[in-house]
């Protein structure tokens, strides 16, 4: 892998840049590998990379079936936080951002990593007594979570200008100053240039049509590329969870639904923070490096594997974001979009093996991009090692069995 | 915007109803005889398909019926299934 | 200046003073700021947003990708074109993104960085340090224009329309479209993005079936305008096309003066879209100079507004439409002083055209080369004969034409690459989508009007059963056949040739990508950020296209489009949402005593289901603390009183309720007697806490529930869906009355002495006991009372028609005003229910409890056959393990400040446990007791009562030890007695 660096880019400019080389391969499959990992978004590559990097295995496919990081890892609003309320969530969050944080430099990829900080606004007591729960429990975690009044919060957000009749009065906030924005189509490339210069192949338009098994065990993939051989195989296919798994007959605890997301044109900078209003509809924004004002809220209110979004959600979205921030009934909504997010009834990821040998599922949850690194991580430790990560130990599919469930928030839906 | 069939009340705009999740998950007659594996399928698994799918809806802010239809999770096309209930 | 002394639409009598980037100018009314700078022959109207290139006027629509203005008047606002925007009397308006001057701007030294900045450059570098320390920078460079501070005063509107027939579009084909579809009858709703209906024809004079095009326009219009059946809207740009044929539409400049925008949401049963074509740039070194423009625009430039943007035009085309125009330009002065043509040879047409009025035609021709930094000063063209410069003010050049197929696309459209005319065009039909006109790729206006007269008549048909066959003709219009050859630049050309002009995208950056094995479109474009402006693509992205097919070596149209991504043109958030601020976003629900409540100055708090409720009723220099002791004091010693209302009322009838409620509720509702109420506990299916609450038998079979304010909706939602989905054979009737009903209780000591001292037929002696419900006559009107208590006092809850709740509660007050009765918020009522160690599904449920856990097995009647949760509950005891707890905490300090929410630590000189053992669910300061008190989960803790735990708090924490969770009157001997 040839180092990217200022110096790399200016010894290019001599020649107009026509010497850089691919930044990964496009190689033909493979008869057989040691591992597949179908999926080749941010959870399937970031896998792929730590089972070559950590686990010392690089006879690894990932199979892709359109471009690299089109589905949700393109999609997402690129926030990444840890701000959760179970035991048994926040430090897998907490492992997620202490590695965004130092993955620019061992990815040679910048990922344009930005601590912005996030501040959810309180809007009542029940609000409050969530942010203290999940502040207090984080604390023990070492991650901050600092409650703030309502003059600080305005401090930190000079366009906050509340409409005076605000049907939920903001009465202060609660701040994560370690949640940061990450240039999401970097984290598949970089994750992808990494994991190709120690020898995992990635195989873009490659659909798996089929799972081959023997005597309950997995001994290969059926593609639009033909047959690929392996004993373990790695599901990480966020959106379509249930398509894939249906293909070793395994029934999951999830729903797919549209997530949306959208973008303001780009204005000079006028917001740092990343602001949740959670009270009216979830809503939460924050301005891009490039000036956008990029805005999101919860999922639609059905299952779809769409791509495309109800305009209701934006509406409802964009009534809570102009009592908060009024001036921007002039800034205009540049385009708009939908991922799909496969959601457990219990909204945490579920990380796992399944009845059938050799397959491994990571299901992304409701929070898919900001897990990215940590999911990836204890993937590649499950695959390679068939028992769990410590800090993905009650992540397994067993939770459903037994009851003992990873609760985020009241997020389960069709119940 | 969905436009949701319903059986009374004609086509209604979605922010209307509430989708009630897949139609076959079906209450087990006498839960007591259920495996766990299979109280918790129940309980928590989806077939979840990319594709037609038989789910209820509930018309909430109308005429609070609740019926079938099929719907295409990729495409959005919706067939009606249910006659008016007598 | 430079406008004609004839023709166009600007009314010359009328003259309009605007300011641009601080020079004042004169245009005309009918101008757009665009029209009027090419009128006053300004040259740079903005620059680039990477290298600050100075830029012109690419078009004269609303796909223009360079002159995008600040607007200083009508409030400050960013990022407009300006293309579209009319010229009024005193309009200032500024170039964005450059500083300090459009014409000097120092941001242009990255124009000399460009060789170390290559598309995706910071991928590479900025590592050193983490990336905020860089981005600092880059953020202020980025971003466009700015976004004023003041609040946006505009108002807005959004209405809804169904209608039969939607046209989007009224060029031609649009116009033809409607005129169909209107005679037989059916609703047909024709929107328009421009001013005035027309289209191009407003642009360019077209025969049409013998008449001028201005007089067509004007003879359809008013055959539409003339019928009920049509509605018109002009400034009208359809946004987005969604499921189920809603398509979004903002109509700008509304008639009524007070409204800015309106946005329709328009159920359609059938859609035609003929929203026509934009020109297409070609790829030449320079091609972004200012005085470089479309044909087309230049065309519009001349023929509407007579404004003239150049002297001495070379033209450039690779196809047939910029011939059309050569003699428009010569007729008004403009000296053409040469056609280069990318094709080997000319169509007939064509070359009778220009051999008539003698213009030199070179054909294989290329441009290599544009000189004049901020306004064309000459070409450099390369022909068969060799490399000569061409001096001229103005390269008019063309590229082909994009149908406008994004709303197509929204529909979920795939557009195939129609080889003959080099563009991509609708695929098979989608929902109720029908392409026509040059939105579907035919560029020719006749065929155009066949082809909506075709379909108009097919869908109508379809629609309306009627049959209309005699529009389908294709009607005589004199126009030059089109056709086109695309032949790339070569590689070899120096100079930034560039497929995307507001994001600084070049032919180089493109090559760069493939490169580096981007190799789908979509990874070319993030990479890149071609396409990804404000813009968004729309002149640039089959440019794009087509050079990264053509660096891959693939066959043109193979390998597909990016998705067009909603909405077509950039829509105001304050029409989306401006409509419903303040207390219109979720209105708020109130109770007959919500106005006395407010009036006696008591904080409100949100209760769940959009109540509000009083959070604590402070008297003139009390603290909440204080309010919330004294009000507690007060229930616990006098009498309390508070307003029930929002909890959620059931009337459930029918000769199977007995049964439903004994599988809703854990415990048994068959044996309860009539006239008697019992307190049950509902599980979801998974066993964990759904809601609780008292419900009273009122007949044998006719039951009062109860719910929670926050459940209402869910519990409702619960038992309708068992109803009418699992137990359809159960005889129930299930009616939601909580809106028909208000609740007050009454609790204290002095409870029964406040109530017996109003007018009534109800006895409140001893007889009337716990649990008991009693219906009669209570200051002149019907209630129902029940003795029923959430606080643990002895306490009687009044239900009665709304109508009459006001006129109870202040008798009440008054009944009450000798026994010390005081008005209670919710913290208080917390207070109360903490000290009684209630179980609140809300806090100690927290979705992982289940009743073993709270310590109520007492209510589980594991022997009954079936009810909802059982199994799970049954899971639970069978695969237990360790699990939480609902026990109390007794902090070591009678006074320590415990949050609600903090966390559980092992006590750090005892037991052998580490780590998370649970949270705070509630605490308070007990004023009873004189001493903090807490509801906890905790693991294991039914078996740790007596053992110490650390109350881990952010700012400070401390030891408490481990108890039953009830603090006060273990026995309920107050509530029952």
């Amino acid at each position: 892998m040839k180092r990217f660096s200022i110096f790399s880019l200016a010894r290019n400019a001599l020649t107009g840049h026509r010497n850089w080389g691919k930044m990964w391969r496009s190689p033909d499959p493979k008869r057989e590998y040691d591992v597949i990992i179908i999926g080749g978004g941010g959870h399937g590559l970031g896998a792929a990379y730590f089972l070559a990097k950590e686990h010392g295995i690089t006879n690894v496919a990932v199979l892709e079936k359109g471009w690299l990081g089109g589905g949700n890892t393109g999609r997402n609003t690129m926030t990444v936080r840890s701000n959760f309320l179970r035991e048994d969530s926040v430090p897998f969050h907490e492992m997620s951002l202490d590695l965004y944080h130092q993955l620019s430099r061992d990815l040679n990829y910048n990922l344009m990593v930005s601590q912005r900080g996030m501040i959810t606004f309180i809007q009542s007591s029940a609000a409050n007594r969530v942010a203290l729960q999940m502040a207090n429990t984080m604390h023990i975690y070492g991650a901050e979570y600092r409650m703030l009044t309502l003059d600080e919060v305005k401090r930190r957000i000079p366009i906050f200008d509340p409409s005076p009749d605000m049907r939920l009065p903001v009465r202060g906030g609660v701040y994560q100053p370690r949640a940061s924005m990450v240039r999401h189509d970097a984290v598949a490339w970089g994750f992808a240039r990494a994991a190709d210069a120690r020898g995992v192949d990635i195989i873009q338009n490659c659909e798996v049509t089929g799972v081959r098994q023997e005597g309950g065990a997995v001994t290969g993939v059926e593609t639009s590329r033909g047959l690929i051989k392996g004993k373990k195989i790695g599901m990480a296919v966020a959106g379509h969870g249930s398509v894939v798994a249906s293909m070793v007959g395994q029934r999951l605890p999830i729903i797919t639904q549209p997530l949306q997301a959208w973008v303001s044109e780009p204005v000079k900078p006028i917001l740092n923070e990343i602001v949740v209003i959670r009270s009216y509809y979830g809503t939460y924004l924050m301005q891009s490096d490039k000036g956008e004002i990029v805005v999101g809220q919860g999922c639609d209110p059905y299952p779809s594997y769409a791509q495309r979004g109800t305009f209701p959600i934006i509406e409802d979205a964009t009534t809570s974001m102009l009592e908060v921030f009024p001036s921007f009934g002039r800034l205009k909504l540049l385009r708009h979009w939908a991922g799909m997010l496969d959601i457990p009834y219990d909204g945490s990821p579920i990380i796992s093996k399944t009845n059938t040998k050799g397959f491994y599922i990571d299901v992304a949850g409701s929070g898919g991009f900001k897990t990215t690194p940590a999911a990836a991580k204890t993937f590649a430790h499950l695959i390679a090692n068939d028992f769990p990560h410590p800090l993905a130990e009650k992540l397994g599919l067993d939770r459903f069995a037994s009851g003992r469930l990873v609760q985020e928030g009241g997020v389960s839906a069709n119940r | 915007m969905l436009e949701i069939p319903c059986p009374w009340c004609g086509l209604r705009n979605e922010n209307e109803f509430i989708c009630g999740g897949e139609a076959q998950r079906k209450r087990p007659a006498d839960p007591d005889r259920e495996t766990d594996e299979a109280w918790a399928d129940y309980l928590y698994n989806n077939a979840n398909p990319k594709g037609v799918v038989t789910e209820w809806w509930w018309h909430v802010s109308g005429c609070t019926l609740w019926f079938k239809i099929d719907r295409n999770t990729l495409t959005h096309e919706i067939t009606p299934i249910e006659e008016l209930p007598e | 200046m430079t406008r004609l002394a004839n023709g166009g639409v600007v009314n010359r009598q009328r003259r309009l003073n605007f300011r641009f980037n601080g020079q004042e100018y004169q245009g005309l009314e009918g101008d757009t700021l665009a029209s009027a700078l090419v009128a006053n022959d300004v040259k740079v109207v903005g620059r680039s947003f990477k290298y600050h290139r100075p830029r012109g006027l690419l078009t004269c629509g609303p796909e223009e990708p360079n002159a995008l203005v600040q607007l200083l008047s009508d409030g400050d606002q960013p990022n407009l074109r300006a293309t579209e925007i009319r010229l009024t009397e005193g309009l200032e308006a500024k170039s964005v993104n450059c500083w300090p001057s459009a014409r000097f701007d120092l941001g242009a030294v990255n124009d000399w960085l460009s060789p170390i900045i290559p598309a995706g450059f910071y991928y590479k570098t900025f590592m050193a340090r983490p990336w905020d320390f860089y981005s600092r920078f880059i953020r202020k460079a980025a971003g466009l224009g700015r976004l004023p501070t003041e609040r946006d005063r505009g108002r807005y509107e959004r209405v809804f329309h169904h209608t039969d027939l939607l046209v989007v579009g009224a060029g031609p084909a649009g116009l033809r479209a409607a005129q169909v579809a209107a005679i037989s009858g059916a609703d047909v709703m024709l929107v328009d993005m421009q001013m005035s209906p027309g289209g191009h024809l407003l642009f360019h004079s077209r025969e049409i079936e013998g008449k001028a095009g201005a007089e067509w326009i004007a003879e359809v219009t008013a055959e539409l305008k003339g019928r009920r059946n049509v509605t018109c809207l002009q400034n009208t740009t359809a946004t987005g096309y969604y499921d189920h044929n809603m398509v979004l539409a903002v109509e700008h400049e509304p008639e009524a003066a007070w409204l800015r925008e309106r946005l329709w949401h328009i159920r359609a049963k059938k859609v035609v879209i003929a929203t026509g074509a934009v020109e297409r740039p070609l790829v030449f070194p320079g091609n972004d100079r200012p005085g470089v423009m479309l044909t087309d625009a230049v065309a519009r430039y001349v023929s509407r507004f007579a404004a003239v943007p150049g002297q001495r035009a070379v033209v450039y085309t690779n196809n047939s439409t910029a011939y059309e125009h050569l003699e428009l330009m010569l007729s008004v002065g403009i000296s053409v002083e040469q056609v280069v043509d990318l094709r080997a040879t000319l169509g007939e047409a064509e070359r009778e055209l220009v051999q008539r009025n003698s213009i030199e035609v070179v054909t294989n021709g290329r441009i290599i080369g544009v000189e004049g930094r901020s306004a064309v000063r000459d070409v450099r063209v390369a022909g068969e004969s060799g490399i000569r410069s061409v001096s001229c003010d103005l390269v008019c050049h063309s590229g082909g034409w994009n149908p406008l197929i994004h709303l197509y696309s929204h529909a979920g459209g795939k557009s195939v690459f129609d080889q003959e005319s080099a563009t991509f065009i609708p695929g098979e039909p989608v929902q109720a989508v029908h392409c026509v006109g040059a939105a579907n790729g035919t560029f020719s206006v006749a065929g155009g009007l066949g082809e909506a007269a075709g379909i108009a008549g097919s869908l109508v048909e379809e629609l309306t059963g009627k049959q209309l066959g005699s529009y389908s003709s294709r009607p005589e219009v004199a126009e030059i056949p089109y056709g086109i050859n695309v032949i790339w630049p070569e590689k070899t050309l120096k100079g930034k040739a560039f497929v995307d002009f507001q994001n600084d995208v070049t032919t180089a950056d493109i090559a760069l990508a493939v490169r580096e094995n981007f190799q789908s479109i979509e990874h070319v474009k993030r990479y890149t950020t071609a396409g990804m402006a404000v813009d968004q693509g729309k002149v640039g992205n089959p440019n794009v296209i087509g050079l990264v097919t053509k660096e891959l070596g693939e066959q043109q149209g193979s390998v597909g489009t990016t998705t067009f991504r909603p909405p077509f043109m950039p829509v105001s958030f304050g029409v989306i949402g401006g409509s419903e601020q303040g207390q219109l976003i979720i209105p708020a629900r109130t109770t007959p005593i919500t106005r006395w409540n407010i009036a006696q100055g008591a904080a409100m708090d949100e209760a769940g289901a959009n109540f509000r409720r009083p959070f604590y009723f402070p008297r003139a220099g009390e603290s909440m603390d204080d309010a919330v002791a004294r009000e507690a004091r007060a229930a616990r010693n006098a009498c309390g009183i508070y307003d029930g209302t929002p909890l959620g009322t059931f009337e459930l009838q029918g000769p199977d309720t007995a049964e439903l409620l004994n599988r809703l509720y854990t415990n048994r509702f068959d044996n309860l007697l009539i006239g008697r109420g019992r307190f049950g506990l509902m599980l979801r299916e998974d066993g964990r806490f759904l809601d609780d609450g008292v419900t009273f038998r009122v007949g044998p079979h006719h039951y009062l529930m109860s719910c929670g304010t926050g459940a209402a909706g869910v519990v409702y939602a619960h038992i309708d869906r068992l109803l009418q989905t699992e137990w359809t054979d159960l005889k129930v009737y299930l009616v939601n009355v909580s809106a028909g009903l208000a609740t007050m209780c009454v609790c204290g000591p002095y409870a029964r002495d406040v109530l017996g001292g109003v007018e009534t037929d109800i006895d409140f002696d001893e007889s009337f006991r716990f649990m008991d419900f009693r219906e009669g006559r209570f200051a002149g009107v019907s209630v129902r009372i029940a003795r029923v208590s959430y606080t643990g006092e002895l306490s009687f809850e009044i239900n009665v028609a709304r109508r009459h709740a006001l006129m109870i509660w202040t008798t009440l007050m008054n009944a009450g005003q000798n026994y010390g009765i005081t008005p209670i918020g919710s913290e208080t009522s917390g207070v109360l229910r903490i000290e009684k160690g209630f179980v609140s599904p809300g806090h100690e449920g927290d979705n992982i409890t289940n009743p073993f856990d709270a310590g109520m097995a007492w209510i589980v009647d594991m022997e009954k056959p079936d009810f909802i949760g059982k199994r799970s509950l049954r899971r639970d005891l069978d695969l237990g393990g360790e699990r939480q707890h609902v026990v109390g905490l007794l902090p070591d300090k009678h006074r320590a400040l415990v949050a609600d929410g903090s966390a559980l630590l092992p006590d750090p000189g005892g037991s052998g446990r580490s780590g998370f053992q649970g949270h705070v669910t509630a605490a308070c300061f007990s004023p009873t007791l004189e001493r903090t008190i807490a509801l906890a989960l905790l693991k294991d803790g039914h078996h740790r009562h007596g053992e110490k735990v650390l109350i881990s708090g952010l700012e400070q924490s401390c030891l408490a030890t481990v108890t039953a969770p009830v603090f006060f009157d273990p026995q309920g001997q107050r509530m029952r007695g």
